[in-house]
């Protein structure tokens, strides 16, 4: 039995957020249009993420953005009760996703209970917005 | 006996710690833990030609009028690693290492600054230490069917040396079952709060001094025997994936340590059968498990059940964070808690450990660092002169 307290939603308050770079930047204006982006290497064809100027693989700087189909499988999580600052309400659910082209990205679970959280629960990317112009890509059960 | 001029850990210092020392700055309990281990060691300021003390060393030095003296730049454990090379290179000759902090984090409104960069692909997802290291955590419980309850025997057990240590912040809050632990309210699932590290306020300080020294010397020396540092990236930056692995092949971050663990043994010539006492980091009760299985003190997955059997407790084959650690010693900001490490297991070695004394101490591991935080650094110490 899950009381509505401990269903896992996005955040509603504005959240703290790093500015963006310029190697960044197009992730995000992405996410302003509910895309997922990520890098594709064009010399060696390695997924990378986060953002980089250099291929991690090849150090190639021949980095393209492609869109990600936002499907994935659950890698690891974990349930926070006590938030990191007051602007985060609990619970929630920062979690380790591996995208099915092959790359790992920090998210939040979300529209799901803590209960159903397993390992390679398959996932799929579903966008909010948390506050002046940023819109984060949360997972939630596929 | 060889001529060869070696390093000595000759004077070590805690000053008081607590949750909060009203009326201290990270200054003051700086000077006091640099004098309190000068004359540990029976050495005096004007011996000094050498300080490590993170971002603080060139002020240190300016402020102590220290000058011309060697600065040193790394961090943790790895301090003292650095201070000895630079002693047995004839770059200084008396190095004082140290780290202090009071008044940082004293609204607990949020967690402490040092836990929560502000990283864009970190900070919009509400992470912080106990969420990094959860991730990994959770992904061994999965993996290999670790369970609560062994997290928390690894938690009472270091809880309840901090319980029998009067320099600990949380001494007589004791002892803990298991079952307290996993009843203290959850703050990161699968962590708990008796699970975490606390923040506290506290100072430290060690000495390196070159053996031409040793007359002047007041205690039994302690020696560094072998070291090793296995970095995999910046701390709380990345995904803190248990798999996340270089170009070289060798061991993913879950493993966190072994290659420097590996190294540490070999240049001590030791086995890890010699070692009596695991002065071990515990940020979080699951980090135990894990630096156990990564330094080969037990198979993969095998951490677990082997807390669970007592192998950790004080009078069991490999007792750990002997003073408490920073679960119930002391947490003092980021460097303190790295140095405090080494001091316990000089402590040990000594014999002046009280009523936490490892009978016969002669060679402790101490570690720094965990695999939520992508890197593990590993020292051994031990009171025979390796020269």
């Amino acid at each position: 039995m899950v009381t509505p307290q401990e269903y896992l939603r996005p955040q509603a308050a504005q959240l703290p957020q790093a500015e963006p770079g310029p190697v960044t930047a197009p992730f995000w204006a992405a996410c302003r249009r509910l895309e997922l982006l990520y890098q594709r290497c064009g010399h060696c064809d390695a997924a990378m993420f986060p953002p980089a100027e250099l291929c991690r693989q090849c150090l190639a700087p021949e980095l393209r953005w492609e869109r990600s189909a936002g499907r994935g499988a659950l890698y690891s999580w974990t349930i926070v009760h006590r938030p990191v600052t007051p602007a985060f309400t609990t619970p929630y659910a920062p979690a380790i996703v591996t995208l099915a082209e092959g790359y790992q990205m920090l998210t939040n679970i979300v529209h799901a209970t803590p209960g159903q959280l397993r390992l390679d629960l398959p996932v799929r990317v579903t966008f909010a917005e948390a506050g002046a112009g940023l819109v984060l890509p949360y997972f939630e059960p596929a | 006996m060889s001529k060869r001029r070696g390093a000595v850990i000759a004077g070590i210092f805690n000053t008081r710690q607590a949750l909060r020392l009203d009326g201290e700055t990270s200054r003051s309990l700086a000077i006091q833990a640099i004098t309190g281990a000068l004359d540990d060691a029976g050495l005096t300021l004007a011996d000094v030609d050498g300080i490590s003390a993170d971002a603080e060393g060139a002020a240190l030095i300016y402020d102590l009028r220290l000058g011309p003296a060697w600065r040193g730049s790394a961090f943790g454990l790895m301090m003292v690693h650095e201070a000895v090379a630079a002693i047995e290179y004839g770059l200084a000759n008396v190095i004082v290492i140290v780290a202090a902090q009071a008044g940082a984090h004293r609204s607990h409104a949020a967690t402490a600054p040092w836990t929560r960069p502000e990283n864009e692909f970190v900070a919009p997802w509400g992470m912080f230490t106990a969420a990094e290291f959860a991730l990994i955590a959770r992904r061994h419980m999965e993996v290999y069917g670790t369970t609560r309850e062994q997290l928390s025997v690894v938690a009472a057990t270091i809880r309840n040396n901090g319980d029998r240590n009067p320099e600990a912040v949380y001494y007589g809050r004791g002892p803990f079952k298991p079952a307290d632990i996993t009843a203290s309210r959850p703050i990161a699932d699968p962590f708990h709060l008796l699970d975490c590290a606390m923040t506290s306020e506290g100072g430290c300080a060690v000495v390196l001094a070159s053996s031409d020294r040793a007359g002047s010397f007041r205690r039994k020396p302690a020696y560094v025997l072998g070291a090793g540092a296995d970095f995999y990236g910046p701390s709380y930056q990345f995904p803190p994936a248990w798999d996340l692995a270089g170009r070289g092949g060798g061991d993913p971050n879950g493993l966190a340590g072994r290659r420097a663990a590996d190294l540490a043994f070999a240049q001590a010539g030791l086995d890890r059968a010699d070692v009596d006492v695991l002065e071990l980091y515990d940020p979080f009760s699951f980090e135990v498990i894990r630096q156990l299985e990564a330094f080969r003190f037990c198979g993969a997955g095998e951490g677990g059940p082997f807390v669970a059997d007592g192998h950790i407790q004080l009078g069991g084959s490999h007792p750990v964070a002997t003073d408490g650690g920073l679960m119930s010693f002391s947490h003092a900001g980021v460097n303190p808690q790295m140095i405090q490490r080494v001091i316990r297991g000089v402590q040990q070695l000594r014999g002046a450990a009280g009523p936490l004394q490892v009978k016969g101490a002669r060679v402790a591991l101490c570690s720094n660092g965990g695999a939520g935080a992508l890197f593990t650094t590993v020292m051994l110490l031990g009171d025979d002169r390796p020269w």
